[in-house]
């Protein structure tokens, strides 16, 4: 593909072109020094850091750290790591970024291919959803979880980015479906298939590109979301993002810097590993309908 | 009674109105084509027919059974369409039996069904493949066989060989054709262009705004078109319409023209009936094949006038050579043998043959029938 397609930029001369390598090497480096630093310090006793040089490589190298953030620290009253709290955050997305998921592509199916009076203004009001500020729905999703007893649980908390999601996810099905030819839905209907199985056997199996672009952007959103999770979650079901913060705030005993990195390593590699996995398919997903063929 | 019967049937979308009750009844066997340019509603007269659009007022029979507001999947119909709509995550085995299966055939049935089928239209070797991996006549193909496969009692073919190139498009027509030569089902085509429409159809009803504005065998729609756009719509290069006057000339009707220069020329007509427009404007119909050399000439007819004209433009096309001068005010075109001797600005004597001439009522644009 590369090889293939031709060199089309400006002509620069060689010294430019150096200068423009280096800046750009530059700038790589910049980004890329926070994770340096974290990496770094996480596989090093406190000692080394404590004692300055944050940039140097270790001296001592240690997994201690990463066991101790994983199982033993000290999160609230309890040491027990990251570890229950990781899988709280799992069973927090996974079920939410499904059921999100799948009720955005229902929504985006009904809202291009059964179309109804008004169906435009309802699409409208549901995209104010991807606009509400968090902090306005707190106290009336505390009522409301508090009302369906589900205050202070997992489930609780995978419900409210549930309903925070539909908004994101049904604009991406929506725009996907709205160029998904219709003819295909007509063929089904005269072949006798009925709503719900033209959904699954025609449509669903045709949304590999969109489904990945917001598994991507419900899993990033949900794991990391920090407001939701500290006010609706108890100590027991709090998502990873409070806990490391919970990990990272403690204000008795010796700051374990080494600790703490690990931790926040830790907490963002999910989504890393998303990211790595089903990149590629974001950008595709995203450029999906814009351009022919 | 027909075996399908299209009873007054209007559609409306809020006030407008765009199909103003069309009434065909299509007997068993039959290949009714529609006809006619974009937005005429042919398209949305199949899809009731197919029940993916309601039927505002009047009645679609399949069989004596009424089946307004009947679901299309219970109509005993299937559709091809334009974009020929093969589910793009099935293989084509899949993408023929996929109506059975919604049917509650059980799977050895659906299997023979679809190797019947695949047998009959050449895509044994397909079935394995997804329609992304298929040329263009090879999805055509299996479009037909997934509408073929549920033996319906109805074929509705909207617009199928329009996404096809030139030489394809006529190498299917003749599939098409043969296939229901050989099958004998009754199909409903849409489509706009005309010469599928003559070269398929048993019958063909030609729409323009909403109305059918004749229903007949091609040969009738060709030789005697109600009115001036059926007239002018089928036939390529399209009837040439002049306006005319009619004398009598010893008793007998003529229809006369000016040509290039102005001067006036009479064409005798074949109807007597017109002797009653005596001294009247009317519009004169000619088809292009109908004026010819005076070698040319149709030596069938009992009435090929001549006419001296000059030629403006010759447009050899191998087959035929184009010829086009002035006659009324208006350009007319001739369609001569290739090896006609013309040349532009040649003073010639054409040959026309007045039999298969027709006249139309300027005010109405309706034929004037014997």
């Amino acid at each position: 593909m590369s090889q293939a397609s031709q060199d089309t930029a400006i002509r620069t001369g060689r010294v430019t072109r150096t200068l423009i390598y280096l800046v750009l090497l530059l700038f790589g480096l910049f980004y890329l020094l926070p994770l340096y630093v974290m990496l770094v310090n996480s596989v090093k006793p406190l000692e080394e850091i404590t004692g300055g040089g944050m940039m140097n490589l270790p001296q001592v190298f240690t997994l201690e750290p990463w066991l101790k953030a994983w199982s033993s620290a000290q999160i609230g009253v309890d040491p027990t790591g990251l570890k229950p709290y990781f899988w709280n955050s799992i069973k927090m997305v996974v079920p939410a970024v499904i059921v999100s998921t799948i009720l955005g592509a229902l929504n985006g199916y009904v809202l291009t291919k059964w179309r109804f009076k008004y169906d435009t203004i309802l699409f409208g009001l549901m995209l104010f959803a991807c606009f509400i500020p968090f902090q306005i729905v707190l106290i009336p999703m505390a009522r409301m979880l508090g009302l369906m007893g589900l205050a202070g649980t997992t489930w609780g908390l995978a419900l409210v980015h549930v309903v925070y999601g539909i908004g994101f996810t049904t604009l991406y099905f929506r725009n996907y479906y709205a160029v998904f030819p219709t003819e295909l839905i007509r063929a089904a209907q005269i072949d006798g298939a009925g709503f719900f199985q033209i959904f699954w056997r025609i449509l669903l199996p045709s949304s590999g590109p969109i489904a990945v672009v917001s598994i991507i952007w419900q899993f990033t959103n949900i794991w990391n979301d920090f407001l939701f999770g500290a006010s609706f979650a108890d100590a027991n079901s709090q998502p990873m993002t409070v806990a490391l913060n919970n990990l990272v705030q403690s204000s008795t005993g010796v700051k374990e810097y080494n600790v703490h990195f690990a931790g926040a390593i830790l907490a963002a590699m999910p989504t890393l590993l998303v990211y790595i996995v089903a990149g590629r398919y974001f950008v595709r997903g995203l450029m999906a309908g814009s351009v022919k063929g | 009674m027909g075996f399908l019967d299209i009873d007054n049937a209007t559609k409306s979308y809020g006030a407008v109105e765009v199909l103003h009750k069309v009434d065909i009844s299509v007997q068993e066997g039959e290949f009714l084509v529609l006809v006619g340019p974009s937005g005429c509603g042919k398209s949305t007269l199949l899809n009731m027919i197919a029940g993916l659009e309601e039927i505002t007022s009047g009645e679609i029979r399949i069989k004596d059974q009424v089946m307004n507001g009947v679901h299309p999947s219970n109509r005993n119909i299937a559709m091809v369409f334009q974009s020929y709509a093969l589910y793009p995550n099935m293989t084509v085995g899949q993408n023929i039996t996929f109506g059975l299966e919604m049917h509650g055939v059980p799977k050895p049935e659906r299997e023979k069904a679809m190797a019947e089928v695949a047998k009959l239209l050449q895509i044994e070797q397909l079935l394995d493949r997804k329609p992304g991996q298929l040329s263009g006549g090879q999805r055509q193909r299996v479009a037909m066989g997934r509408a073929l496969v549920r033996n319906p009692d109805v074929f509705l073919f909207d617009e199928p060989l329009s996404n096809l190139d030139a030489k394809l498009r006529v190498d299917m027509r003749t599939e098409i054709k043969k296939l229901h030569q050989n099958l004998g089902t009754t199909i409903v085509y849409v489509t706009h262009d005309q010469i599928e429409a003559m070269t398929l159809s048993s019958r063909i009803a030609v729409m323009n705004g909403g109305y059918v504005q004749q229903l007949g065998t091609p040969q009738e729609i060709y030789d005697t078109p109600a009115n001036i756009f059926v007239a002018t719509f089928m036939g390529s290069p399209a009837m040439n319409v002049v306006p005319a006057k009619v004398v009598v000339l010893n008793g007998r009707p003529h229809a006369e023209v000016a040509v290039h220069d102005g001067s006036m020329t009479q064409l005798p007509f074949s109807q007597d009936n017109l002797a009653a427009w005596d001294g009247r404007e009317i519009l004169l119909g000619i088809r292009p094949e109908t004026i010819t050399d005076m070698d040319g000439a149709d030596r069938k007819s009992s009435n090929i006038a001549q006419m001296g004209n000059r030629i403006v433009v010759t447009e050899p096309a191998g087959s035929d050579t184009f010829v086009s001068m002035q006659l009324g005010g208006r350009d007319v075109i001739a369609r001569m043998r290739s090896d006609a001797e013309v040349a532009p600005g040649q003073d010639f004597t054409f040959a026309v043959n007045m039999e298969k001439a027709v006249a139309f009522d300027p005010e109405s644009e309706m034929r004037i029938t014997p």
